[in-house]
Formats: C-alpha cells, sequence, structure tokens
C-alpha cells in the first residue's frame, strides 16, 4: 500500500473557497433574497443591514442579490469562454502537432499573428464585430481569444508525443489515426491542459469582469460582477460596499481556482 | 460618417491583421511613432520652450510657464461626454458638438442666456416693410481667429454656402427661403427672402449659419471663426484645445486656456472631478453630485431639452400606435425622476419643453397618467396581450439616460414587455441610430438650436431629413405647414397655434414616450465662477472666470 497521501494546504484552501464559491453560483441560479432587478427608492444606496446585508445600490436594489446573479453571470460566461477555448484550442493543437509539417506551419503562424494580440484586446475586436447587444456574444469573443494558448500547449505536448514507441506501435497495429490521437495521446497531456485550464478559467474570469466593466459584456439591468464594479465606481464614498462587495467575490472566484491550479502541480 | 461603427471597426481589425501579419517586427515602432504624433498635437507648445513635456502633464504646462500677453495664467480642464463629431459648424451633428462650437463661431446674431437674440458679427439690421428684405450691418472691425478682417465677403459666402446657393445641398433647411444676398458696400448685407419669415433672424444665430472666411476649405482640420475662443489643437478621443481670442470684438474671455477633456465613461466623472484631472463638468447626475466634495460647487439649471423614449415609428410593433400609448401608459415619469434624479426634472408631454415659453404646452404632460390596466388594456386591443421584447439603444456615455433606461425595463416589465438594453457608444449612436435610423427604441434627450418652434418640431415632418423616428403624419405636415405660412404672414399667433397643433398631433398619436426636460447639474471647482445657463443647449465658456 501507498503511503496516506497528505494534500498541500494550498489544495485545500482552494477546494474550500472555491467550493463556497460555487455554492454561491448555484444556489443564485434558483434563488436571490430578492429580485435582482427590483428597484425600491426607500433604500437607495443603503448600508450593509440584515435586511440587505451588502446594502444597496442607486436604484436601492439589493447588492447581495445581485452579486449572487452576477457571479452565476460571470461563471457562466467564463465557464464558456474556457469550453470554446479548449475544446477549438485542443482540436487545433492536437492536429498539427500530430501532423506537422506545412498544415503546422500555416495554422500555427496564423495562431502567432492571432496570438500577438492580448487576449482583451482581441475580444474587444470581436464584440464590436458581433455587437454588444447580446451577452452571449462575449462569450464567443473571449473564447475566440483563448483558442491560441490552448492550441499551443497541446500542439507541444503532441510533438513530444508522436514519435514515441507506443504511438508508433499503434500505428504498425493499424490503430486509425483519430483514435491514437484521441484515445492514446490526449490522456497524456491532462495535467498540462488541467492546469491551464484552471489558469485559463481565472483569466476569463478577469476578462469577462473587464469587458463588463468597459460596459461590453453584460448589458444593464443584468448584472455581472464587472458591470456591478463599473456602475459602483460613482458610488465609492457614500456607498463603499457597493464595489467591494462584487470587487471581493472576483478576487475570491480567482484565487480559489488558483490555488486549486497550484495545489494539483 | 455613416461608414463609422462596427463597418469600420471590421476594416480596422482587417488591417490591423494585415499589418502585423505583413511586418510583424515593425509592431513596437508604429506603437513608438503613435505615442509621438498624440503628444505633438497636445498643447505642451504654448510654453515657448521647445517642448519636451510627456504627456501626462502637458495640460498643466500653462500653470508653470511665464505668459507673453502679460495675463493672469488662467487655465481650466472641462469634461465632456463625446468628442466633438466635427468642428465644421456645417458638419457638426449632435448637441454636445454645437454646444461647444457656440464659443469658437458666430452667426450674424448670437443668442444670450435670456434668450434673446444680440447682434455678433452683424451690429445691427433693418427689415423692409413687407418683411422680405434684411438690411444687415456688418461690424466695424471684427477679425476672424486667423487675423483676418471679416468682410462682407465672407458673410456672402457662409450665408449662400448654408442656404446651398454655390451649389451643393443647403445645410440650412430654412435659408432654402433666401432668394439672393447682395453686398452693396462694404459694410452692407442685403437679404432677399422668398417669403417673409418671422423667425429668419434667429435662423442666423445658430452655430449652423456661423460666418466662416470666403472659401475656406477645411474647417475640419483649421477651424476658423468670430468666437470668443479661437481653437489650438484637438487629439481624437482625447481632447480639444482652445485659447481666447484677444482681438474678439465683444467683452473678451476671461479664462486663457481651455482644455475640453473627453470623458467617454460616465461612471469615470466623480474619480476625475475629485482626482483634479478635470474642473468642470456641464452634465453630472444627483448621484454624482452627491458624491462630490466641497472643492465643487454644483449649479442647478435645466437642460433644455426633451428627454424621451423615441420609437422608430416604422418598426413593428412600434408602428402600432396602440402600443406606443400602452407604453406611454406604462411610464411612470416621477419614479423616473425619482431614481435618476432625486426628484428633479420636468415632465413634458410633446417635444417642447419649457423655456420655449408660448410654445409650450403644459395641459399635455398628463395626456397618459400613468396606468397599468390601460396599458395592458391597450396591448390586448393591438394584439400584444402576452406583451413584447424590444432593445433600447442607449449611449453609454450619459449616464442620465442609461439610468433612465434602467428604471424603464422595471417599468415595462409589469404590463409584460421585455425591454432590453443596448449599450453603444455615441459614435455608434449617432451613425446607426440617427443617421442610420436603424433602431427600435432609443433613450435620449433632443434639444433646440434656436428658441423658434421649428427647432423642435421640423424634425417630425415626413420628409425631415432629421426626422430619425420615420415619423409620418399627413395632419401633422398641414400643421406644420399652416405655421410656416402664418410665419410668411408675420402672423406670429396664428402661427403659434399651428405650432401647438403639431405638438399635440405629436401627443395624440404617442409619437414618442416623453419623459421630461431634465435638471442640469453643473459641477465646477470652487477656483470658478461666473457660470451661465442658457435656454438653449449651449456652454458660454466666455463667462467664466478665476474666483479669489
Amino acid at each position: 500500500m501507498k503511503k496516506r497521501k497528505t494534500y498541500p494546504p494550498n489544495l485545500i484552501i482552494g477546494v474550500i473557497i472555491t467550493s463556497v464559491m460555487i455554492l454561491m453560483i448555484l444556489v443564485g441560479f434558483f434563488y436571490t433574497p430578492y429580485d435582482p432587478t427590483k428597484m425600491d427608492s426607500s433604500v437607495k444606496l443603503a448600508a450593509p443591514s440584515l435586511e440587505h446585508i451588502m446594502g444597496c445600490d442607486n436604484f436601492g436594489r439589493d447588492i447581495f442579490s445581485r452579486v449572487l446573479k452576477g457571479m452565476g453571470n460571470t461563471f457562466l460566461i467564463a465557464f464558456a469562454t474556457i469550453v470554446i477555448g479548449a475544446a477549438s484550442g485542443v482540436l487545433i493543437g492536437a492536429f498539427t502537432g500530430y501532423f506537422g509539417g506545412w498544415l503546422d506551419e500555416i495554422v500555427m503562424r496564423i495562431n502567432d499573428v492571432v496570438f500577438a494580440f492580448p487576449s482583451i484586446l482581441l475580444a474587444l475586436v470581436f464584440v464590436s464585430i458581433f455587437g454588444t447587444g447580446n451577452k452571449y456574444n462575449v462569450v464567443w469573443a473571449l473564447g475566440i481569444a483563448f483558442i491560441p494558448s490552448f492550441a499551443r500547449i497541446v500542439r507541444g505536448e503532441f510533438i513530444k508525443y508522436r514519435d514515441m514507441d507506443y504511438v508508433k506501435s499503434a500505428k504498425l497495429a493499424g490503430v486509425p489515426t483519430l483514435r491514437i490521437i484521441f484515445v492514446h495521446i490526449l490522456p497524456n497531456t491532462a495535467t498540462v491542459l488541467t492546469s491551464s485550464i484552471m489558469i485559463g478559467f481565472n483569466n476569463a474570469v478577469l476578462a469577462e469582469a473587464g469587458m463588463s466593466y468597459l460596459g461590453i459584456g453584460v448589458q444593464p439591468p443584468d448584472a455581472s460582477l464587472g458591470s456591478m464594479l463599473s456602475e459602483a465606481q460613482s458610488y465609492l464614498f457614500s456607498a463603499p460596499g457597493y464595489a467591494i462587495f462584487p470587487g471581493l467575490m472576483i478576487i475570491l472566484l480567482v484565487l480559489g481556482f488558483s490555488l486549486v491550479a497550484d495545489g494539483l502541480k | 460618417m455613416t461608414q463609422r461603427g462596427h463597418k469600420l471597426t471590421k476594416g480596422l481589425f482587417v488591417s490591423m491583421l494585415l499589418t502585423l501579419t505583413i511586418a510583424l517586427g515593425g509592431c513596437a515602432g508604429d506603437k513608438a511613432e503613435q505615442g509621438s504624433t498624440q503628444i505633438a498635437t497636445t498643447p505642451a507648445t504654448e510654453s515657448g520652450s521647445e517642448s519636451s513635456e510627456t504627456s501626462e502633464n502637458n495640460t498643466e504646462v500653462s500653470s508653470q510657464t511665464p505668459e507673453t500677453t502679460g495675463d493672469v495664467a488662467s487655465q481650466i480642464t472641462i469634461g465632456i461626454p463625446q468628442d466633438l463629431n466635427s468642428l465644421d459648424p456645417n458638419l457638426a451633428e449632435g448637441s454636445g458638438t454645437q454646444e461647444i462650437l457656440f464659443n469658437i463661431y458666430e452667426g450674424l446674431y448670437k443668442p444670450d442666456s435670456n434668450g434673446n437674440l444680440l447682434p455678433a458679427v452683424a451690429s445691427g439690421y433693418t427689415m423692409s416693410e413687407d418683411g422680405l428684405v434684411y438690411t444687415f450691418t456688418l461690424r466695424d472691425g471684427i477679425k476672424f481667429h486667423d487675423g483676418n478682417p471679416v468682410t462682407v465677403a465672407d458673410v456672402k459666402y457662409s450665408i449662400e454656402k448654408c442656404a446651398g446657393m454655390n451649389g451643393g445641398e443647403p445645410i440650412i433647411s430654412a435659408f432654402k427661403n433666401i432668394e439672393s444676398v447682395e453686398t452693396p458696400d462694404d459694410s452692407t448685407i442685403v437679404v432677399t427672402l422668398k417669403e417673409a419669415s418671422s423667425i429668419f433672424v434667429a435662423i442666423c444665430a445658430t452655430i449652423e449659419a456661423a460666418i466662416v472666411p470666403a472659401g475656406v476649405e477645411d474647417l475640419e482640420a483649421n477651424p476658423i471663426g468670430t468666437g470668443p475662443y479661437k481653437f489650438v489643437s484637438r487629439s481624437l478621443q482625447e481632447n480639444v484645445v482652445l485659447e481666447r481670442f484677444d482681438d474678439y470684438w465683444g467683452e473678451p474671455a476671461h479664462i486663457k486656456d481651455i482644455t475640453l477633456k473627453v470623458i467617454a465613461d460616465a461612471d469615470s466623472i466623480v474619480m476625475n472631478l475629485e482626482g483634479g484631472a478635470v474642473d468642470m463638468i456641464a452634465r453630472v447626475s444627483t448621484a454624482q453630485a452627491a458624491e462630490l466634495s466641497d472643492k465643487f460647487e454644483i449649479l442647478e439649471g435645466t437642460m433644455n431639452l426633451v428627454q424621451a423614449v423615441y420609437l422608430n415609428n416604422t418598426k413593428a410593433p412600434f408602428d402600432n400606435e396602440l402600443v406606443r400609448k400602452a407604453l406611454c401608459y406604462a411610464t411612470n415619469k416621477q419614479e423616473i425622476m425619482d431614481f435618476v434624479s432625486e426628484g428633479k426634472g420636468t415632465p413634458v408631454g410633446s417635444s417642447m419643453f419649457p423655456a420655449f415659453g408660448k410654445y409650450y404646452m403644459e395641459e399635455l404632460n398628463n395626456t397618459y397618467p400613468t396606468d397599468i390596466e390601460k396599458a395592458k388594456e391597450l396591448l390586448t386591443e393591438a394584439g400584444y396581450s402576452d406583451g413584447f421584447t424590444f432593445t433600447m439603444k442607449v449611449p453609454s456615455n450619459y449616464q442620465q439616460h442609461v439610468d433612465t433606461a434602467q428604471v424603464l425595463v422595471e417599468q415595462y416589465k409589469q404590463i409584460g414587455v421585455t425591454a432590453n438594453i443596448e449599450l453603444i457608444e455615441w459614435e455608434t449612436w449617432l451613425s446607426d441610430v440617427y443617421q442610420g435610423r436603424d433602431f427600435e427604441a432609443t433613450v435620449v434627450g433632443v434639444d433646440a438650436s434656436t428658441l423658434t418652434a421649428g427647432a423642435m418640431l421640423s424634425r417630425f415632418r415626413s420628409d425631415s431629413h432629421n426626422n430619425f423616428i420615420n415619423y409620418s403624419n399627413a395632419e401633422y405636415d398641414a400643421a406644420y405647414n399652416n405655421a410656416l405660412a402664418a410665419e410668411a404672414v408675420m402672423d406670429d399667433d396664428g402661427a403659434t397655434n399651428y405650432y401647438k397643433e403639431c405638438e399635440t398631433i405629436l401627443t395624440n398619436t404617442a409619437a414618442n414616450v416623453y419623459i421630461q426636460d431634465m435638471c442640469e447639474l453643473v459641477a465646477i471647482s470652487k477656483k470658478y465662477a461666473g457660470y451661465e445657463f442658457y435656454p438653449l443647449y449651449i456652454q458660454d465658456f466666455s463667462k467664466l472666470y478665476l474666483a479669489e
């Protein structure tokens, strides 16, 4: 028997934070103490109290409810971004890495060009092309912007594995190419892929917050953590909680995933 | 201009990609070059020494350098919500641009803060008995910003250009009425009209009718007018720098240097003011005003505009009058004011605001009292018993409109109508909504360039070029034409009645969901004083001075 495994403290703290966050997000999908868009002029910019534990915004909307809703939006967008980015990235990386040659050259040079732009800038350009009307446009924009980094990582792994003996013997045994790529090689990239997905997820959370902060992500009156931060700017002095709580949630969300990613290494 | 927005971005993106693919290595060099051109166009040159300032402190330069004129160095930085869309008075669109150009250009006459018309480039005029011939006298010794004297030829050129008499489209439709412009001697301009008009001089006082040098080509890059401030430099989407014109014919401005800083992000207004990046912003929200420390004075006036949900009258379901009325009944103006501006603001019921005096019809304000049941009935009658979904495009740089839209979303929810908000940039609003008319609904304020009724009402004629809501009503067109006819025979009362008929038609057909004339809160640092409100959408910087 192996020695009982001890988990690094980073992982434990990370898992706790992330679990709490995900629990809040899940609750937020089904229940919020108040309607997140319901306005009430009697509690405009109210300080945190028992009724409104995070206080209220300039329309008298409950900030805690909006934070729950906003976390959900932010999480969904970041999650979908990573699904698009990682799935396309893995496909591109796997094929170019496995086959190499001119296909690899062309695709990777295009990849380089896209990679040369900061991903948030690229996403901004895509959003301007798609329009800001729909929050799913942000998903596509961020997703596309995230493809190159995944493609690179996966390609690197495939180049490493494609000439290994077990791959050669599989080829000789007549295993179909697609099966070699996805069943024989891909699982070996899991470790690298997992941590880059974790890091990518963090970047996506920050990117979504950034885009909504700039007013081109989630459109009002719907909330996201970034758009709440943006709206809160005008009320930093009279209602500091309005900015602090969404900001805190972004920090915790990112911190939790970072610690988990770090602990898994 | 219509190429702005998505198309431009698309083109830009493609060309960016191309440039990058061709010469990846050149990237760093390009960036450095861009940076340096920006610095060159900012005002660092005024210091007399060869400028080597960095871009971040060049707005402060004047305070540390000796003045050549011997005046006290005076400078103010004013935040504006969008970049000027043109420096050419004939091309300026959007009141945010025109209110600034008011300081650079002047017409034969100009409005004052009481709504009266003052002689500007002209020193006076006489009108013939039949009202057809206006004889203007050119002001003695008046100069353009480039130092050249204004001549009657310049005036003739400017008027003819606006009237489309030199070929080209007339820029001011009311100037189509001009038969001829004569200059019998060096100080007299005789304008003959086809039909008499009681509003001709008022039109001559608009920014579009500015007097510019004859034959001038590129006002966009090199604006030359006769106003109290002259143009110095401009950095796109960043700032516009003005300097006092010392040869101004009238009382010269007090402050020497003005930097207009573009603050497109309404959320950062408080930060900009408190941090000292700007000294004054003309339109802050009540919430923002409440945030400001006592370094700032908050002045209260009215914005002189009609804030409304402007509905595209040809887009379903807003082509149905019942639906538009339903929205009117569902809108609670007072609640909007309570949420957005602490209850401040004046409700309006048609396209006319109180500063217009005799044309304003207060009685229209209550045509559609808030009545959710009535609204639902109307929707059912229109065949939308389950409600519908529409999108309001709102310019993101105007916090008040964004906030109003958010309250509206909640109000329309009560009648089962889902309103989505799409925040767009001001330039996109101009090209897509105002010019392209590609929208369902939008929340903005529409203002007037003169205190003539036509300034508010002419746009709703079915064939008007700026009828961005595509309003089409034969009765309205007839009433408007009757008003013009009455003006032509100098029947002011008759014209007023016809204009009121126009307003009533707009209200009764629920052309738009009228909300309010918003309260204007001017936040200005206590270092400055002298701000004056105008009954029009105008910012007069020449009245500002340093408070001691």
